[in-house]
Order: structure tokens, then C-alpha cells, then sequence
């Protein structure tokens, strides 16, 4: 059981380093899509583990939750970059003082 | 009538009003108006004087009440009017001579687009005046008395355009406000200590029922709004700036009327003062220093009208040291007051006349020989003159020798300073008559003097005509007699020298002043400009700066007022707004400080956020293991 640990924890650094290195909107939404996977599959190990469904039922959750993400997060980048005609996050940083 | 005697403020009030708010079809009457209802006011008052002549002696008093003003718990004012001997001679006076001014400033504001204006203010301040004098409740003698302050502040300042004018209308308002000040404490003192602002409850219990120190405080108060309208010392430096106003308005406000009020207030609160002393001996000083500081002053002004204000302090010092000797002086101090009200006013006015000849000019030093250019004016000045100084005959003559011979009655010191002031108002009486009107002409170019029209002449002569007659009301002691249920009964002192020997004397320093100024001015020919400072002696310079009066006040009382207001000022901005101010700056760059982790950039947040669980995490496992 402790590979698909490990691979989760590693797969879960990547996204995490990705979402706070990488300037692209796409990639860094990729990676944040790349943590949530490697969420699931700690929860489905330990679903497993332990016997029990819980961390099934959770996992579908997650995927439908990160479904409904991706359709709001691809629209606000898509309209950003129509306005921008750029896809780099540091680029939208005007919601400060 | 007696009934409706209340008509006599209403119709001037009435009509004062309506003339303001009435447009621009009111100006071509407007003036007519505002004679017209003074002349029914003074019809009115006529009749109901004869009606209180034709009455019992002990019922020659009609009071009552138009309607409750204010009644808050045990705090009841009426609106409550009392028309006795004393008011009835005032409301005479103050119609009576209010008309003829009326009259007269139909021609002399003829040329003046705001006349239907100036005439709404008379009949305002006629309304005022009038509510003044026939108030039976302080706090309706009040309101008559802010009223006539009011007035005497849009008449002084009539022509706003001018700055002086402002300024002098200004500094009246506020000099008044200082007297008013003693009114109002008075008034609620009396409330405080007697239960009432009734002036006869006021009056008839103040000696039974409050203590002397009380009596002596109320008098001392009522003294200092008295000095405040009648221009007395300490509170005299409005009046001469007031002549800013038009003459007519000088002869109305600063000669019959408005500073004969306090002269008034004193001989009405006869009762109060009759109970403290001291008060009337404060009364006594103020009316001599008065007496003299005037006097002074009106030698040595160049402009006409600054002589005469200087002449009218003078008398109402006389008016004051009268009222201040108790019951001897009241009746003389009221007798004065109407002789001084009719000379006074035909002077003043003698003197617009003048001006309206001179094109507007006011400096004597440029007149001259305007004996043969205005015979009418001449001849109705040189009445009032005679009466003013007390010419055997003439109502000033009857007038001023009574209040000197009830002044050396109440002490030698006393009647000699009221003696020497008889002396002085001669000098300088006959110094402005003979540098307006029997010196050689030193006239400026283009200046053509002629006689005002017969609608400025026709009040002078009838003014002139009561200068020389209004002594008739002291034969056979008429007017003690008649002011007797006011006043009380008149004792009279009896003297080392017999009255006729009385009057011998004063005549004889009388003439000396003549004799003076009659040989000062006219042994050497009046430079056409005055000396300069530097040249006179110190006692000329005083006069002309009005005894430093200005001075005294802004060394007194406007500097250390103006370092005050800069020193809170300076507390203001520096302390309490600097505790505030503060706060909100520390609070300020707290918010700077703690805004700078705001940077808009989504990885620094995501940065944070991964921190933040991750100590959160930490923090889980800490606890879960320990």
C-alpha cells in the first residue's frame, strides 16, 4: 500500500512546486488538477485499507467538484486571456490597493 | 384710548414691516407710509394723554395685557403693557419728535433708492422704543430693548456700501450686547431671588423682600445695559462712530430716543435703586464722568456731528447724575431728557441741513458764514443753541438748572463738577456756531450752499419752536408733580443759595464759556485745516481721539481677547486635534504595514495558503503525538 502512498505524495509536490513556480495560467491549473488526483488516489488507498467506502464516496466528490472547477477556471481564462491576450497569472495582479 | 394705547406700537410696528417685504410699487409711497403711521401713533399716544390728564390724580395708570408670553412652571411673563405719566411723556417724545424726523427724511433721503427702506427701519425702531417704554414685565422692556438695538444697527449701517458705515454699525451691535449682557443678568437675578420680571412687582418689593447686597447687584447690572444704550462711560466708544449713519437717523437714535433708554431703565427701576446706595452712587459717577468726558470731547471734534454726539454724551451724563440722586433727581433727570430731546433733534437735524448744503461735507473748518446762505436753519440752530446752553427762558435753561441745584443738594464736589460742565457745553456750543455760522467763509470749491427745502425746514422750525417752550412743564413744578405716582414725592434740598441765586450763578458760568469761545474763535481767523497733533495741547488731543476710548478697549479688552482666541486655537489644533489626528495616523500605518503582504500575485497566495496548512498540519500532528 505505501507505493500508492508514496506515488500520491509525490505526484501531490509536483502540482503543489507547479501551481507556485509556473507562470501559465493552463499549466498551473493543470497542476492544481494534478493535486487534486493525487488526493484521490490517498483516498481511495485508504479506502482500501481500511475496508470501508468513505474515501470512495469522497473521491467521486472531489472529481465532480474538480469537473464543475475546470469549467469556471477555463472560462475565466479564456476571458482573460480575450482581454489580456495573455495566459501568465502574474499578469492579473490589479486586485490590490 | 387708554384701552388701546397698545395701538401705538402695533401701527408703526405694522406698517414697518409691511414696508419691508412690500416690492419695488412700495418706493414711490413707501416714505409717506412710514410717516403716516408714526403721525397716528403720535395722535394716538396725544389722545390718551389728554384722556390720563383728565384723569384722578391716583388713577392716572393703565395697565393690561395683550396675552401671555411665556408660562413654564412657576415662570410666567405677560405680555403685559402699564401707560403711566412716565411712559405717557415718552411716548410723546418718542413719537412726537419720531415724526417730525420722519417728515424731515422725506426730503433729506429724497435722492436715496433705498428710502422706502430707511423709512421701514424708523418705524421699527419707533415700534421698539415705544415697547420699551410702555412694558410692565422687564422681559417685554427687554425685547423692546433688543429691538432698538436692532434698529440703531440697520440705520447706523444704512449705507452698508460704506466701510466705516459697517464697522461703526458693527461696533454698536456689539458695544450694546456688553450693556446687554447686565440687562439679562439682571433680569434673572430678579426672577431668582423676587420670583417675577414684573417691573412694578420688581420695583414695589425689592426693598422688603431681598437683601441690599441683592438691591445693589440688580442696580449695578441695570447700570451697566443702561451705560450700553445711553453711551455712558465705560461704554461710550459706539456712539460717536455712530454718526456713520444718515443725520436724520442721529437725531432720531442718538439725540430724542434710543440713548435716553437708559436714562429710562434708571428712573423705572426707581425702586431698586431707591433700596441700594451704592448702585446710586455708581449711577452719579458714571453720569459725571460722562458729564465731562463728553463735554471734553465735543470741544475739541472738527466735525459737526461728532460735536454734537460729544454734546449729546454730555447730557445724558447730566440725565444720569440726575436719576442717580434718588427722588430729588428723577423728575429733573426725565425733564432734561424731553427739553435735551426736542433741542437735541432740531440741532441734529439743523445740522443734516447743513451737510445737505455743504455737499455732504461735515468738517467745520471748511464751513463758515452760513448765517446769510441758510436763514431758516440758522435761525432754528441758533434756538436749540440758546436752549442747550441754558439761556434765561429757554427749556435747557430750566432743565439743566434743576439738576445742578438737586447735584449740590447731594454734594458741593458734585454740583461743582455738574456747574463746570454747564461752562464747558457753552464753550463748545458756541465754538460750532460760530465755525459753522458767523465766522468768515472758508467753503471748498464747488461747493454752493443753499436753504433745504420747506419738507426739511417745516420740522426744524416746529423742533426750535419746543427748544424754546419746553420749559413750560417745570412752571409751578408741573412735571414733579405729574411723574409723583412714578417717583415718588420730590424733597427738595435746601440750599445755602436761594434758586433765583442758583440760576444767577450758572448763568454767570455760562456766559463765561461764551465769552471763551466767543474770543478764542473769532480774535484770529479758523485755519481751513485742523492743527496737527503735535501742535495742540494734551488735553485738545485727548478730546479729538475721544479720550482714548478706542484705545482703552483694545488694550482692555480686544487684545488680550485675541491672544486668548490664539492660544486655543493654537490648544485646538495642537492638542485635541493632534490626539485625534494622531489615532488616526497610527491607525493609518498599522493598515500600510499590514497591507503590504497584499501583492495581487495568485502564487504568492497560493505560497501562503500552502504554508498555512502546512503548519495547520504540523500543528495536528504535534498535538495528536503529544
Amino acid at each position: 500500500m505505501n507505493e500508492y502512498l508514496t506515488l500520491s505524495m509525490i505526484l501531490f509536490t509536483i502540482g503543489a512546486v507547479g501551481v507556485l513556480v509556473r507562470r501559465n495560467a493552463i499549466v498551473v491549473f493543470m497542476c492544481v488538477e494534478l493535486m487534486l488526483n493525487a488526493t484521490n488516489l490517498a483516498l481511495v488507498t485508504f479506502s482500501r485499507q481500511h475496508g470501508t467506502l468513505d474515501g470512495q464516496i469522497a473521491a467521486f466528490f472531489v472529481m465532480v467538484v474538480a469537473a464543475a472547477e475546470v469549467v469556471v477556471g477555463l472560462a475565466i481564462i479564456v476571458s482573460i486571456y480575450s482581454t489580456r491576450r495573455t495566459t501568465s497569472v502574474d499578469d492579473a495582479s490589479l486586485l490590490k490597493l | 384710548m387708554l384701552d388701546l394705547v397698545w395701538l401705538v406700537v402695533v401701527v408703526p410696528l405694522v406698517s414697518g414691516l409691511g414696508l419691508l417685504v412690500w416690492g419695488k410699487e412700495g418706493d414711490r409711497v413707501g416714505h409717506l407710509v412710514g410717516t403716516v403711521a408714526s403721525a397716528v401713533a403720535f395722535v394716538i399716544g396725544l389722545v390718551a394723554f389728554v384722556q390720563l390728564l383728565g384723569r384722578p390724580e391716583d388713577d392716572r395708570s393703565v395697565a393690561g395685557t395683550l396675552f401671555t408670553w411665556i408660562s413654564s412652571g412657576p415662570f410666567h411673563v405677560d405680555m403685559a403693557y402699564r401707560f403711566d405719566p412716565l411712559s405717557a411723556l415718552f411716548v410723546l417724545l418718542v413719537t412726537g419728535v419720531g415724526t417730525l424726523i420722519h417728515v424731515y427724511s422725506i426730503g433729506y433721503m429724497a435722492h436715496d433708492e433705498r428710502r422706502r427702506r430707511f423709512f421701514a427701519y424708523l418705524n421699527l425702531f419707533v415700534a421698539a422704543m415705544l415697547t420699551l417704554v410702555l412694558a410692565d414685565d422687564y422681559l417685554v422692556l427687554f425685547l423692546g430693548w433688543e429691538g432698538v438695538g436692532l434698529a440703531s444697527y440697520l440705520l447706523i449701517g444704512f449705507w452698508q456700501h460704506k466701510p466705516s458705515a459697517a464697522a461703526a454699525a458693527k461696533k454698536a451691535f456689539v458695544l450694546n450686547r456688553v450693556g446687554d449682557v447686565g440687562m439679562a443678568l439682571a433680569i434673572m437675578l430678579m426672577f431668582a431671588q423676587l420670583g417675577t420680571s414684573s417691573i412694578q412687582a420688581v420695583n414695589a418689593t425689592v426693598a422688603g423682600q431681598a437683601s441690599e447686597s441683592v438691591a445693589t447687584a440688580l442696580g449695578l447690572l441695570l447700570l451697566l445695559g443702561a451705560c450700553g444704550k445711553s453711551a455712558q462711560v465705560p461704554l461710550q466708544a459706539w456712539l460717536l462712530d455712530a454718526m456713520e449713519g444718515p443725520t436724520p437717523v442721529s437725531a432720531l437714535i442718538h439725540a430724542a430716543t434710543m440713548v435716553t433708554a437708559g436714562v429710562y431703565l434708571v428712573v423705572r427701576s426707581n425702586g431698586i435703586f431707591d433700596a441700594a446706595p451704592v448702585a446710586q452712587t455708581a449711577v452719579v459717577v458714571v453720569g459725571l464722568v460722562t458729564l465731562l468726558a463728553g463735554a471734553g470731547i465735543g470741544c475739541t471734534k472738527d466735525d459737526i456731528k461728532k460735536a454734537l454726539a460729544g454734546s449729546t454724551m454730555s447730557q445724558i451724563g447730566y440725565m444720569m447724575l440726575a436719576a442717580g440722586l434718588g427722588p430729588a433727581g428723577y423728575a429733573f433727570a426725565i425733564f432734561h431728557l424731553v427739553t435735551h430731546g426736542f433741542f437735541k433733534a432740531n440741532m441734529f437735524l439743523g445740522a443734516g441741513s447743513v451737510m445737505h448744503g455743504m455737499s455732504d461735507d461735515v468738517d467745520m473748518r471748511h464751513y463758515g458764514a452760513l448765517r446769510r446762505a441758510m436763514p431758516v436753519t440758522f435761525a432754528t440752530f441758533g434756538l436749540g443753541y440758546l436752549a442747550i446752553i441754558g439761556f434765561p427762558g429757554f427749556s435747557g435753561f430750566f432743565s439743566k438748572d434743576r439738576i445742578i441745584e438737586a447735584a449740590f443738594g447731594e454734594s458741593f464736589w458734585v454740583g461743582l463738577a455738574a456747574l463746570l460742565g454747564a461752562g464747558v457745553t457753552a464753550f463748545y456750543m458756541t465754538r460750532l456756531m460760530v465755525m459753522t455760522f458767523t465766522s468768515p467763509k472758508r467753503w471748498l470749491d464747488d461747493v454752493h450752499p443753499h436753504e433745504s427745502p420747506r419738507v426739511m425746514t417745516v420740522p426744524l422750525v416746529v423742533l426750535a419752536a419746543l427748544s424754546v417752550l419746553g420749559g413750560v412743564l417745570v412752571l409751578g413744578g408741573w412735571i414733579e408733580h405729574w411723574l409723583e405716582p412714578v417717583v415718588g414725592h420730590t424733597e427738595h434740598h435746601e440750599l445755602a443759595v436761594p434758586a433765583w441765586g442758583m440760576s444767577i450763578i450758572v448763568t454767570a458760568v455760562v456766559a463765561v464759556g461764551v465769552a471763551l469761545a466767543w474770543s478764542t474763535y473769532t480774535r484770529s481767523p479758523i485755519a481751513g485745516t485742523a492743527p496737527a497733533d503735535a501742535d495742540v495741547s494734551v488735553l485738545t488731543r485727548a478730546g479729538r481721539h475721544e479720550l482714548y476710548g478706542n484705545a482703552v478697549n483694545d488694550t482692555l479688552v480686544v487684545r488680550p481677547t485675541r491672544h486668548l482666541t490664539r492660544v486655543l486655537v493654537f490648544l485646538d489644533a495642537r492638542l485635541v486635534d493632534g490626539l485625534v489626528r494622531g489615532l488616526a495616523d497610527r491607525l493609518g500605518d498599522t493598515s500600510q504595514f499590514l497591507r503590504t503582504p497584499q501583492t495581487g500575485y495568485v502564487r504568492s497566495y497560493a505560497l501562503s495558503i500552502l504554508v498555512g496548512s502546512l503548519v495547520v498540519v504540523l500543528a495536528l500532528l504535534a498535538v495528536t503525538l503529544a
